[in-house]
Formats: structure tokens, sequence, C-alpha cells
């Protein structure tokens, strides 16, 4: 919770010196709510309000990374509860599971699985962030870290520890301590001596509690220890429990700034059939899972549970943009037809889709309307005919089509007129006003029309 | 010290709705469905009553859906043609409590069908089955205009749910519906101050806001989802924070219709080989939309492929259970 200037001045040592730049300690203490200086400027204030307004001004959700280089992922630090009110920042991680009881071809065709979990879709590429190293009841200590040695040879990226046993988990450190994997989990059982792996190896540690009460008590006495980089399971497995536990330490941590559960979170699917387990994991992604661990490695599984991760984390603030250009879709000729729309990605991958869905191979002209639809950038006149022409002419597509037919769309019907003495030698033809008529128009109209 | 969980005190409920008429009730059904009556966000059971689960309303047309994927048409091959027969297979085999007939061969494109006898489909539907209906207009203006009323006075006493009634093609649907006792659908696109302002326009006519359900206009998943979800998101938070009575209503979803667009769901293996077999993957992604859009607040989900609508019950009956294994944390690991 952000300070108000007061609250800080009542920490500030109230001299008026003057020697942070300012006049006044309230003024300072006006500059720091508004975070447009720092602390640091100050050489009077206490030990303690100095404390005390470090404490305060931490996140209330802390940021934690798992993982080094490019392929390192950062959780938590969310500041909303509704994606509309701002947006969500730092999407959620989606782990899969390998199992330490795989042996030879099994562990590389598993491994194989995960390595191909990476998708591109709309212009953009999507895939999966962590590996979750599963020890099974019956294992060693010597033969966990030998297949975290095998997997971590293979797959390059961070991964989660998943032990309850101490020795096991040191065992496994040994081989991957330098890339800085997610301990899972301190529990009641063990947290001391599984929080003093997390200390000495300054690796991010899990911490499940039986429920939100013993997990509270339990990262108090682990982060006392000073260990801070924590992420938190309440330990339940089914989703209306799940999803409550979530919910509230989401509100926990944001309306209360309840420090002992102000972490990141973990939540782990548990249905075995592949369709209920993605439902699972999405509820997970949309309520709250900084962190999802799922055990399905199949890409039809792992495409829509990839991409609503990539819509819930979409700034509501800021449009996705393609660029502006001319799209080529199919094997397209010079009798090919070209159509014309906007530059903000979901109007443009849905025209897209409808050409391809026509199959009749075209070119799509791409207006720059900063991110706007069809009947929004005509409104704020930027699609107009001015702008149309000057792509149409900019992308050279008289070079590309040897007809001088354009489509433009139906709710901007009424810019045919000036398009065409805009664009000399150009007839300018009306499509449909919805995309999804795309198919019917390209089948029928423009065949007609084309001949 | 206990730890004090933070639980909002919602002010506002969502309007009941109750689709389809039993004999002692003037109709036919055999079965009725009511929709709505939430207190509080969907799913948290510790803070909100959820007095009606969500349903899936499996969408029937009333002609053979030519453009459908090969695996969304595979189910229905057999009984595409027949409206009586495909409503009956959804209900007797895939145990459907609630149907949404699309009068799809109104569609200028699609036949351009009479209303007299886009109307006889709508009576052998309801004669082939007893669950309740949702009457879908091919969503052009003048042809609803022309076959909704026919139908909507076929089904007089039947108290379906008609739809779509739009800021500027209302009034029609609404005198319709208001004569033949039916409830209604307002539609508006992916604009909060637009659906508002469809309940007003259609309670201004003497339409009882508890008759209306919205419909904000579904972004299939990968393609606009993320809109519909937080528009939903907001018009359940005014309506049970602020109290706003215009937005206290039922939210209906068109999810097999948007998600069976995305190229995601019906591209071949040969065209995307990364992505994985068509056949689970297609319907897959109609339940992963429908699944974000119940977190959301969605009240009927309107979908397509059995596969996808087997899975999403599944998955609100999941949801709808209200004491899990609270205290018995049940782990895998």
């Amino acid at each position: 919770m952000a300070l108000t200037g007061l609250d800080i001045y009542k920490q500030l040592p109230k001299t008026n010196c003057g020697e942070c730049g300012l006049p006044t300690c309230l003024a300072f203490a006006m500059q720091l709510a508004a975070k447009k200086t720092s602390l640091d400027k100050c050489p009077h204030v206490t030990e303690e309000g100095r404390a005390a307004l470090e404490g305060a001004s931490a996140p209330p959700i802390r940021l934690v990374t798992i993982g080094t280089g490019e392929k390192k992922v950062g959780v938590g630090n969310e500041t909303v509860l509704f994606r509309h009110e701002e947006t969500f920042y730092h999407p959620t991680g989606i782990a899969i599971t390998v199992n330490d009881d795989l042996e030879g071809d099994d562990l590389e065709k598993r491994i194989g699985a995960i390595q191909s979990l990476q998708f591109e879709r709309v212009g953009q590429r999507i895939e999966i962030n962590l590996v979750a190293i599963r020890q099974g009841d019956n294992s060693s200590a010597a033969r966990y870290a030998e297949v975290v040695k095998k997997v971590m040879a293979k797959l390059d990226l961070p991964p989660i520890l998943m032990s309850s046993s101490p020795e096991s988990l040191e065992e496994a450190l040994k081989v991957c301590a330098e890339m800085k994997p997610l301990i899972y989990a301190a529990d009641s059982n063990n947290y001391e001596a599984v929080a003093k792996l997390a200390k000495d190896h300054s690796c991010p540690l899990t911490v499940k509690g039986n429920g939100l009460e013993e997990l509270s008590s339990l990262t108090e006495k682990i982060s006392s220890s000073g260990i801070q980089d924590l992420v938190l399971d309440s330990g339940r497995r089914d989703m209306v429990s799940t999803l409550s536990d979530l919910t509230q330490i989401r509100r926990l941590a944001l309306r209360k700034t309840y420090r002992p559960l102000g972490y990141p979170t973990i939540a782990f699917t548990s249905e075995k059939d592949p369709f209920q387990e993605t439902a699972q994991a999405c509820a997970y992604i949309a309520k709250y899972a900084n962190i999802v661990v799922l055990d399905g490695a199949e890409p039809w599984q792992l495409l829509p549970v990839l991409t609503l991760r990539q819509n819930i984390y979409t700034d509501p603030q800021k449009p996705i943009q393609v660029e502006p250009k001319v799209y080529e879709v199919g094997t397209v000729i010079d009798k090919s037809p070209v159509l014309v729309t906007t530059n903000f990605s979901l109007t443009y991958f849905t025209v897209e889709g409808d050409v391809e869905a026509s199959k009749v191979a075209s070119l799509i002209v791409v207006v720059d309307t900063e991110g706007t639809s069809v009947l929004t950038a005509w409104a704020a006149e930027k699609f107009t005919a001015e702008s149309i022409a000057s792509a149409v002419k900019k992308y050279t597509v008289e070079e590309k089509v040897s007809h001088r037919k354009l489509i433009i769309p139906g709710f901007v019907a009424v810019l045919s007129g000036k398009l065409e003495e805009e664009l000399p030698g150009w007839k300018v033809l009306v499509g449909p006003r919805e995309s999804s008529g795309i198919p019917t128009y390209l089948k029928n109209t423009w065949k007609e029309v084309s001949l | 010290m206990p730890l004090e969980l933070v639980k909002e005190k919602w002010t506002g409920k969502i309007n009941e709705v109750t689709i389809g008429a039993t004999k002692g009730e003037g109709g036919t059904r055999t079965s009725k469905i009511v929709v709505g009556g939430e207190t509080g966000l969907p799913f948290l059971h510790e803070e909100g009553e959820m007095p009606h689960r969500p349903v899936v309303a499996m969408e029937v047309w009333d002609t053979a859906p030519s453009d459908w994927p090969e695996v969304l048409a595979a189910p229905f091959k057999e009984v595409m043609d027949d409206p009586g027969r495909w409503s009956k297979k959804c209900v007797e085999e895939y145990g459907a409590d609630l149907l949404a007939l699309r009068l799809q061969s109104a569609h200028s494109d699609w036949g351009n069908a009479s209303p007299e006898k886009v109307s006889e489909g709508v009576k052998k539907v309801l004669e082939a089955v007893g669950v309740p209906l949702i009457i879908l207009g091919p969503g052009q203006d003048d042809r609803d205009n022309e076959v909704l009323p026919r139908c909507s006075e076929v089904a007089k006493g039947e108290k379906c749910l008609f739809g779509n009634a739009t800021q500027d093609n209302y009034k029609t649907l609404v005198a319709a519906c208001l004569a033949d006792g039916h409830s209604i659908i307002g539609e508006s696109p992916i604009d909060i101050n637009i659906a508002k302002q469809v309940n007003i326009l259609i309670s201004d006519m003497g339409f009882p806001l508890e008759k209306i359900i919205m419909d904000p206009t579904t972004g299939g998943l990968g393609y606009g989802l993320e809109y519909s979800y937080s528009i939903i998101e907001r018009g359940r938070l005014a309506a049970l924070g602020a109290g706003d009575k215009t937005m206290a209503l039922p939210i209906i979803c068109r999810v097999g219709q948007e998600s069976w667009r995305a190229k995601e769901a019906k591209a071949g293996e040969s065209d995307f080989p990364d992505w994985g077999a068509v056949s689970e993957r297609g319907p897959l992604w109609e339940a992963t939309t429908a699944v974000a859009l119940l977190q959301a607040g969605a009240d009927i989900l309107v979908m397509r492929h059995p596969r996808a609508v087997e899975s999403v019950r599944k998955t609100i009956d999941s949801l709808t259970r209200k004491n899990p294994l609270r205290d018995s944390a049940e782990t895998l690991d």
C-alpha cells in the first residue's frame, strides 16, 4: 500500500534542515510520496525511520525470480484484483512435471515433449517457462540428483525441485544451485532444514501450508530467518478451495498489506483427464496463480493454456498492434483480391483467419490506425480515404497485382467515393460489414466482380 | 491471532431468469432452467450465494451448417439436416438440458427461408424434445424482424429465451416477446455502456429487467476473449458492489460460434504439426473459452462440440461443489 506524504513525514527528523534540497521535511515527504526523490537524500533520518519507510514501501506482493539468464521467470508484484483496474504484470509461469521414476527412453521422450511446448501464434511466441522435477516415493537422493542433472543437461528451463526430503534437495542443489531453481517445498515437518538450504544456496523457496493459517505462520518463521524470496502453496488441490485460497492471498496482500502472504503463489492441477486438467490450469491462470504446474504435456493442451495466459495478461490499456504493411495470405497471384483493414491486432487476425477460411489467396493492406479497430479508427479519423490511399501507395500495391480493385470494410462504405478520388484508376468495392462475411464474399461476390 | 479473511460485502443480486414452462404453467416443456441469482463473485461460495449453477446450452441449427469444420461436424453428420433429430440427439445422447436453436435458414446467404418455413423448424424442435429452448435469429436485422415474431408466436407460452435484441434493432423482438411471454437477450458489441443502454431501452418498452439476459459479445480464446472477460467482470462488480440494477442481469456467451472461428481450433495437423491433434485441440479450444468466461461470471454458455460440452459440465460440477475437501488437503506429492 502506498504511503501518504503525512505517513512519511512522521518518520522524518522534522528539523527542516534543507540538506535534501527542499525547504521543509514536509515538502520532502510529499516528493517522496510522489516517488520524485529518494530517501537517501535525507542525511538525518534514523535507522528505525529508514527501516519503517523501506518496509512500508516494499510492494505488497514480492517479485520473485526463478532461474538465471534469458529464461529466468519473474512472478508476483501484482497490484490489482481485476485486470481492467490496471493490468496484470507478470504472466503466470507455466511448469510441466518430470517424475524421477522415468527411465531411459521414457525420460528422453518426456524431455522431448516438454521441449516442443513453444508455439508461434498471432505473430507472437508463447512457451512454457519451467520444468518441475518431482521425486517419487521410492527414489533415493542420488537417483533424484541424477535425474535433475539429466533433465537440466537437455532443457533450457529454470527448474522447480520437488521433494520433501532435505537430503534429496541438497543433492539436487549440488547439481543445479547456480541455476537458481525454485525449491519445493518447506512444510511444517521440514522447514528448518529446507529453509537453510534455500538460504545457503540463495534460491527461491516454496512454503507449503495446510491451509492459509499454517501457511502464514510458516512464512513468518522462515522470513524472520532472512529468506525473502518465497512462493506460497496453500496445500489445496480441488478447484473450489484452491480458487478461494488464491483469491484470499491476493486480497490479503493487496487490501491489507498482509506481509506473511505477500508473495507469489503456486497452484497444482490434480485432474488426470487432460480436458479437466486444462480447465483447472485455466481457472488458476484467471484467478491469481503466479505459477501453475501441470502433468499434461500435449501440445493441443498447452496451446490453449498459453493462449489464455496471453489473453489474461494483455494490458487492457495498450491495444496490441500488428505492423502496418501488405500481408499475403495463401499463394497470391497478380489477380488475387486486395482487402484493406486496420492494424489493431484483433481486427487483423480476425480478417486474416476469415480470409484463410475462404481459401481464396488474398493480399491484406494494413493501415496504421494506432491499434484501433475499423469503426473506432474511422470515428477518430485514423482510417480515412487519405490514410488508406497513402498505405496503398506506400506499400506499392499496384506492383503486386494487375487489377485495380480494392475491398474496404462494409462499415466504412461511406469512404468509397473519396477513396476513388484519392486513388485514380482504382475501383473501390464495399466488402461485408463483419469479418465473418469475408469467406462468402470472396467465394461469391469477388468471383463475379473479378471476371 | 487467527487469520482474518477478506470477505466482500456485496449489496446487489443478479436477477433470476427462468427458461421454459411446463404443462401446468402454460407450456409443454418437461423441465425448466433457472439462471442467475448470484450474490457474489463466481464460485467464491464463502462470501456469496450461487443458487443456480451456470448452464451449457447445446447449439442446434435449423439448416445443415455447411461451414463447420470436420471435427465439429462429425458427431452431428447424420442429423444435421433435421433440427428435430439433431435436438433429440443432443438431449438423449449428450444429456443437454437446454438447447439453443439457431434459425440460420433465414439468413440471406443460407436460403432466406420464409417466416412460415422457419417457424415449422421451431415447432419440430418443440415437439421433438422437452427441454427449454433458446431461439436465436440469423443476426440480420431485417431477417430477424421478419422471422422472429412468427417463431415467438408458435412458441407462445413456452417461456423461451429469444435473441438477439440490439441497440439499433430491438422493438420488434421486444414486442413479440412481451406478447408471447418469452424472455429476451440484449446484445452489445463488447461495450459496457451499450450493454447497459440496451437493457434500459428494452425495459423502457415495459419489458421487465427480470426477463432480460445480456450477451456482451464473446471474443473467442486468442481472439479478444480478454475484452469479453473484463466487460463481464466489470458489469458484475457494478451490479454486486454498486447495486446497479440495470447491470444485475445474467450473462450469455456464444462460446461455440466464436471459438470455432479460430485457426487454432480447426487447422489440420498438416498445416500446423506443432499444435497437436486437431480432434483434441478443437474441442479443447472451445472448452477453454468457456472455462475462462465462467471465471468472469458467465451464466449460460452456448456450445457446440459434445466433448467440450461434457468437459465444461464436469468443470461446473467441480466449481459448484460447496463443501469440497476444505480441511483434508489432498496432495499429489
